[in-house]
């Protein structure tokens, strides 16, 4: 709490106490600073956010395609290598067809002699035999092992395209053999089993991360390698079919079966029913995609961090410097119009002290006659009570004409000037003014004078504000038959005090640095401006003094003004 | 304090010639009796053309007490013009109104002394016969 009013401007919670019905339009600086704030950061903010929306996109594009790439790449390659693979076995298979006719294949042993130099060449070839075509009681070598498995297909493809590749089979003791059968001249099939290990090395050679996972399937999707995690060698895959299409390899989304979202490469190896199926899980992208991301996302968060961070401190320095400046003005045009008042009310005084001059002139002229004929006759002169009366009348005449004296002197040093003072005088007229409230209200004024106070020169117009102003405020801070008293004495050798103290309500220590700041008041009220003492303050800044206060809650307050005695120079 | 409680009939031999000049009739002419009761001559004008004419006259007063605010010519301009006219004259500014530039000028002007309404008649009487004898 204390924090945050700390660091909160003076602007926040203003105020103003001049500005009339306009006040909520003209003076709301919380609302303008609001204003200012919000509209810079739209400005700054916008551009910034689209761009990195833009570069966001830009960059998740930029790894995803790379990641699909990559994908497709190793989908590709091993798609090549498994082509090759039995390509070489079909042309081994050729080689054999070109090489020996159908009779020569049946003679006895000599099967199992291509077998063997296949076995050393080529590798892989578990079994070889040869079929009729026409007939199926002729088998030769291990046909009647090769034969039962796949013969209604075997027998079919070839009479289409002279090829065979049949399925990935079990061969007992966990090995898996796969048929691959070629016809030669429309009447017999020549028929191998290979072994299918190679085939799942070059499936699983491919550098595979944790998730990820590589196999062949055939056209009904049953695994027709190893997969890691999408079911069990010649059964049923657990991801969904990949949509049938021409060959070539290609990226597709799907989801596995726990619905997790991957990209499944997919490549059909054609003149086979192998599909070989890539797949990688999304989430790894989102792996590789996660740094890039905190690194963009850090950055906006610390750009949009410094832009509001700066857009708030100019916009709050910008409204402090307007606000301080405005309250200059507002503060300056009190001024005027305090200072205009009192010039007003110091000419109304010196009219009203002429105007009753006049009047009061004859009244002593008239007095004054009747006791000049008292004198002239004797009668008159022994009349106690007769010349008592004129003399009375003759001593109301002085007495209003030194208050109209007193009036035009107040009035005359309205106007600044430097010009000799008399301290103690000066008081005295001050004072003179105040005596009627002080005796209306029976609060007792003391007057204490220091004999060595020298005449110095000031600026008398200010110096009467500033005693005025503290008797006021004296005044003010005291209940009927308080106790003012002033006193001057010479505090230095260049420098007179006037004290104006008061035995008052006092002010209270929060208060007490605040008192000559404009506009602070504990008189609200009352009607009051709150800026008196920041007047006197200024005055007595103006003339070269400083003005100290002490003050004790229930005891009084204590103002004591300290006067060089030779005039500062002014501008 | 001294209400002019000494006894006028001791001052014979004044003699001064006093013209008063002021709008105020009531009291230029109390002021002009009181002055007649001490000895001196008095006459009497009501503004300042008035006034004038009375200085080119035969005798004209060794002493003018005139106020400054008066209608028509005020008490500024007839002060000049006696002082143009007739520098031998002199002249006590008697006013309520005024101040302190008021007495500059006046004084510049060449005015004997500038005093304030009320004024103490002993302290005029003695202006009075200073500035006769000056």
């Amino acid at each position: 709490m204390s924090v945050i009013k700390r660091i909160k401007p003076p602007f926040w919670d203003h105020h103003d106490v001049a500005a009339g019905a306009h006040a909520r339009s003209v003076f709301n600086f919380r609302r303008k600073w609001m204003l200012i704030v919000l509209l810079t950061s739209l400005v700054a903010l916008t551009p910034l956010l689209i761009m990195t929306g833009i570069d966001y996109r830009l960059t998740r594009d930029a790894i995803e395609s790379e990641a699909l790439l990559e994908t497709s790449r190793q989908v590709s390659n091993t798609w090549r290598a498994v082509s090759f693979f039995l390509k070489e076995k079909q042309a081994a298979l050729d080689f054999v067809l070109h090489d020996n006719s159908f009779d020569a294949l049946q003679t006895p042993g000599r099967l199992q002699a291509i077998l063997a130099s296949l076995q050393a060449g080529v590798g892989g070839f578990l079994r070889l035999g040869v079929l009729s075509a026409a007939t199926d009681d002729m088998p030769v070598g291990d046909a009647d092992e090769l034969y039962p498995r796949c013969f209604e297909d075997c027998l079919k493809q070839t009479a289409e395209n002279g090829l065979y590749i049949g399925p990935v089979m079990p061969a007992g003791d966990s090995a898996s053999q796969m048929i691959i059968a070629r016809r030669c001249r429309a009447d017999f099939i020549l028929a191998a089993a290979l072994d299918a290990t190679p085939l799942f090395a070059l499936v699983s050679q491919l550098d595979l991360e944790t998730g990820e996972d590589a196999f062949l399937i055939d056209a009904k999707g049953n695994l027709m390698t190893p997969s890691r995690h999408f079911g069990r060698l010649y059964h049923q895959m657990t991801l969904p079919m990949p949509p049938q299409d021409a060959s070539g390899s290609r990226v597709i989304d799907s989801r596995d079966g726990a619905g997790r979202p991957i990209w499944m490469g997919v490549a059909a190896i054609p003149d086979t029913p192998f599909t070989l199926i890539l797949v990688k899980p999304k989430s790894a992208f989102a792996q590789l995609w996660l740094r890039p991301r905190i690194k963009l996302v850090g950055f906006l968060i610390v750009s949009v961090a410094l832009v509001l961070l700066a857009i708030i401190g100019m916009a709050t320095f910008l409204m402090h410097h307007i606000h301080a400046a405005d309250q200059k003005r507002v503060q300056a045009l009190h001024q005027v119009e305090y200072t205009n008042k009192l010039a007003s009310l110091g000419r109304l005084a010196a009219g009203v002290a002429h105007e009753v001059n006049n009047p009061l002139a004859i009244i002593n002229q008239k007095a004054g006659l009747i006791q000049d004929l008292f004198s002239l006759h004797p009668e008159y002169a022994a009349d106690q009570k007769l010349t008592g009366l004129v003399n009375a009348i003759l001593a109301a005449v002085d007495r209003g004409g030194s208050i109209t004296r007193r009036l035009l002197n107040f009035a005359r040093h309205m106007e600044t000037s430097i010009q000799p003072i008399d301290l103690a005088e000066l008081v005295g007229d001050v004072l003179g003014f105040l005596a009627k409230e002080a005796e209306r209200r029976r609060i007792e004024i003391e007057f204490a004078n220091a004999v060595d106070i020298p005449e110095f020169e000031s600026d008398r117009g200010s110096l009467q504000q500033i005693l005025l102003n503290l008797c006021n405020n004296a005044f003010a801070a005291m209940p009927d038959g308080g106790k003012l008293s002033v006193r001057i004495f010479r505090s230095a050798p260049d420098r007179v005090a006037l004290r104006v103290a008061d035995n008052g309500s006092g002010i209270a220590p929060d208060d007490i640095k605040r008192i000559f700041e404009p506009f602070f008041t504990t008189r609200h009220d009352q009607g009051t401006t709150g800026l008196g003492l920041s007047i006197t303050y200024g005055l007595v800044a103006e003339i070269g003094g400083d003005i100290q206060v002490d003050s004790q809650l229930g005891v009084g307050t204590r103002f004591t003004v300290q006067l060089p005695l030779k005039a500062p120079k002014r501008q | 304090m001294n209400h002019d409680s000494t006894d006028i009939r001791c001052r014979f031999d004044s003699g001064v010639h006093v013209l008063l000049v002021d709008d105020e009739r009531e009291f230029v002419q109390t002021l002009a009796e009181r002055l007649q009761l001490r000895h001196m001559d008095t006459a009497i004008a009501f503004d300042g053309s008035a006034a004038l004419q009375i200085i080119q006259q035969d005798h004209p007063p060794q002493v003018m007490v005139i106020d400054l605010k008066m209608p028509g010519m005020d008490g500024m301009q007839v002060l000049q013009q006696v002082k143009q006219i007739q520098p031998h004259i002199q002249v006590i500014v008697l006013t309520g109104h005024g101040g302190e530039q008021d007495r500059e000028h006046c004084m510049a002007a060449g005015a004997f002394a500038y005093l304030q309404k009320p004024v103490n008649i002993n302290q005029l009487s003695d202006l009075l016969k200073q500035a006769s004898q000056h």
